[in-house]
């Protein structure tokens, strides 16, 4: 058995039954894992109309064939679940050492069923699973959650574990591993917390089956030189990490400031990457078998801490109208403390902000620090408030759009199915926007990252205001990235590998007879399983649109002025493309083709 | 002769601060960077006035650069 074990571990949560199952390989292979092989999965077991937060969901954690070897990069897993944030599929990928640790104890995924009665956690040591209670741990902070589990199973186990984010249901919970990795989008925590599970330890002894390990280390060490001399891979990630975004997509006036309201910040560069480098910086914070190490280490008064990404920069930033780093850093390692998506959390609090300024919040709603861009002393607190659903913070738990909803301004969600937008202003990056549009789990920018043509000119670089040719490199990258995503690899390998290069480390590890081709088309298979689950969910297709204020509102100042995203004149080719009817539906044609009917 | 802003981000900053003027007569985006020690090869990311830049492009009075070498994405 090479890449795969073979085995599904499938657990009752309610009756403590645990099976463990023989994973069908060519089911695999078709897609080819992580995040294809959960929707599969989930296409296959759960009616895509459940309530996310029912029992009847159930949350699938799976690895791919690549997770745990020798492969640079090769530790993440994925969170496949019914989104309760966003009613489509969920994929959220972490990396950290715990997907790698899942694989040692002997399985491909875990699928997890029903609702345990009282707060558990598991204990996973190769085949002996343990259901163990959490009531000690219930209500704790993600930090302390993980020291007690190491100390409880020793130093070596991994710990997976929700915050009080996710045991109090907000929509925008995440999973965290390792205390500063995250499974952070689409409201996964609140799945895992509706199941009153607080959290996975594992700890294995098997390794993973190499097809071909002569060609797997000529292979590695081909993918490890184009990584090291690529100069965003080599150099620029491992020293200033994503944040080095903050400076690049503001000087593109693509860098939204006020829910969106601008998109140029002339202070941008006091929450910058160099700036955190200059002034915070204590080490990079790598993930499992990572050259790249974006990570990063900081110290805040003394305190060391996880760093944050570009998208938490922006997010608890510029976005609230704070240009005080430390706040920043502070907001941040709080989201990992209570299990927290960032960028969903940030721009949550932006879009309450917009609300309170024009007055449809009113003062005395907010008990606490006023909610006003640019105070910066409101972010950590309502940070937690949101966490523990604390007065006003019972609604900012509902996401930006449900909280927009609330006071009769939708509109002013800046989101796509219910899930907030990152820190790119597609007005400004017009591929990114139809990609935003399209996601498959809502507002996102890992599921097809054109700022990597459009503004970083990498593989080439494209003009960001064109129209021309962006839905091709749309569709190009979201295929591509479905691929690596089930994988088992992290997405910014992509800046220096290509298709074939994917091949031939899947093919070296599974023994398999990959292509370039064929790992787009593979892609193009789980792009379109998940569009079906999307579809069969209630989804529908007219909501592959964008905020109104970006299709309608010129931005007002900087590079960008006077631009507004033009979705219409782009979605028909796109659909086109992907061989979907006008209306943005899978043609059974196509779906027969990519052999899903 | 007309003053060019240029904004450096990342490691240009270092021995160079945030950003340099250059005082030149009609110069080419080249011209400006070679003024400033560094060469086309070494800049990853070219604009002028925030849009995509080429180093043959005759500046005016009012434009300004921003350049960043290979650096990352999120």
């Amino acid at each position: 058995m090479y890449g795969y074990h073979g085995k599904i571990l499938r657990i009752n949560l309610k009756t403590q039954e645990v099976k463990v199952e023989t994973l069908d390989l060519d089911t695999a292979k078709k897609f080819i894992g992580g995040r294809g092989l959960g929707t599969k999965f989930m296409m296959d077991e759960v009616d895509p109309k459940v309530d996310a937060l029912s029992p009847e969901n159930k949350l699938m954690v799976v690895t791919g064939p690549l997770t745990g070897t020798a492969t640079p990069t090769g530790g993440r897993y994925m969170v496949v679940t019914k989104s309760p944030l966003t009613g489509t599929i969920a994929s959220s990928n972490s990396g950290g050492f715990w997907g790698a640790e899942l694989k040692f104890c002997g399985y491909d995924m875990i699928i997890l069923e029903d609702k345990s009665e009282e707060p558990i956690y598991l204990n996973i040591v190769d085949d002996k699973i343990e259901f163990k209670s959490a009531k000690h741990l219930w209500g704790k902070l993600v930090g302390e959650v993980t020291d007690e589990l190491q100390e409880a199973h020793g130093a070596k186990a991994r710990v997976m574990t929700i915050g009080p984010a996710g045991e109090n249901l907000s929509l925008l919970a995440a999973i965290m591993n390792e205390k500063d990795r995250a499974a952070g989008r689409s409201g996964v925590g609140a799945v895992m917390g509706s199941k009153n599970l607080k959290a996975i330890v594992v700890k294995g002894s098997n390794k993973v089956g190499i097809h071909d390990p002569e060609a797997l280390k000529a292979v590695f060490k081909d993918s490890l030189k184009k990584i090291r001399e690529n100069g965003v891979t080599g150099e620029g990630l491992p020293t200033y990490g994503t944040a080095v975004l903050v400076n690049i997509i503001n000087e593109n006036g693509a860098y939204p400031v006020n829910n969106f309201q601008e998109s140029y910040d002339p202070e941008a560069d006091k929450i910058s990457g160099e700036s955190m480098k200059e002034d915070y910086l204590v080490r990079k914070n790598p993930c499992y078998r990572c050259p790249i190490a974006c990570g990063r280490w900081v110290e805040v008064d003394g305190k060391q801490m996880a760093g944050p990404e570009y998208e938490t920069l922006w997010a608890f930033g510029s976005d609230c109208g704070i240009r005080d780093l430390k706040e920043v850093l502070l907001a941040n390692d709080w989201c990992n403390e209570l299990g927290l998506d960032t960028i969903s959390a940030g721009t949550t609090l932006a879009a309450a902000m917009e609300l309170r300024e024009l007055d449809l919040v009113k003062a005395e709603e907010i008990e606490g620090q006023p909610l006003e861009f640019g105070n910066v002393n409101a972010i950590v607190e309502w940070t937690k408030k949101m966490a523990y659903r604390e007065g006003f913070g019972d609604k900012l738990a509902e996401g930006s759009y449900r909280l927009c909803d609330m006071y009769g301004r939708p509109d002013l969600s800046m989101s796509v199915k219910k899930q907030e937008l990152p820190a790119y202003d597609p007005r400004g990056i017009q591929g990114q926007g139809l990609q935003y549009a399209t996601s498959n789990r809502g507002g996102c920018h890992v599921r097809g990252y054109l700022i990597s043509p459009e503004i970083l000119g990498l593989p080439e670089k494209i003009d960001k205001n064109a129209l021309d040719g962006k839905a091709f490199w749309a569709k190009a990258f979201q295929d591509l990235t479905a691929s690596i995503d089930s994988a088992g690899l992290c997405l910014f390998t992509s800046f220096a590998l290509g298709a074939d290069d994917y091949a031939a480390l899947i093919n070296a590890v599974c023994g398999t007879d990959h292509t370039g081709d064929t790992i787009f088309a593979a892609g193009e298979r789980i792009w379109n399983i998940e569009k079906m689950f999307n579809l069969e969910s209630g989804v529908a297709p007219s909501e592959d649109k964008l905020p109104r204020r970006l299709l309608e509102d010129a931005i007002p100042d900087g590079p960008s002025k006077g631009q507004v995203h033009q979705l219409d004149k782009l979605l028909p080719e796109y659909y086109e493309l992907r061989g979907w009817t006008k209306g943005g539906i899978p043609t059974d044609e196509r779906l027969a083709e990519l052999g899903l009917k | 002769m007309i003053k060019i802003e240029v904004r450096l981000f990342a490691t240009f900053r270092n021995g160079r601060g945030k950003k340099v003027f250059v005082e030149m007569d009609q110069p080419t985006v080249e011209d400006v960077l070679q003024s400033i020690n560094i060469t086309n090869e070494e800049v990853a990311i070219l604009l002028v006035n925030g849009q995509d830049g080429h180093f043959d492009q005759v500046l005016i009075e009012g434009d300004y650069l921003s350049i960043f070498p290979p650096v990352g994405g999120g």
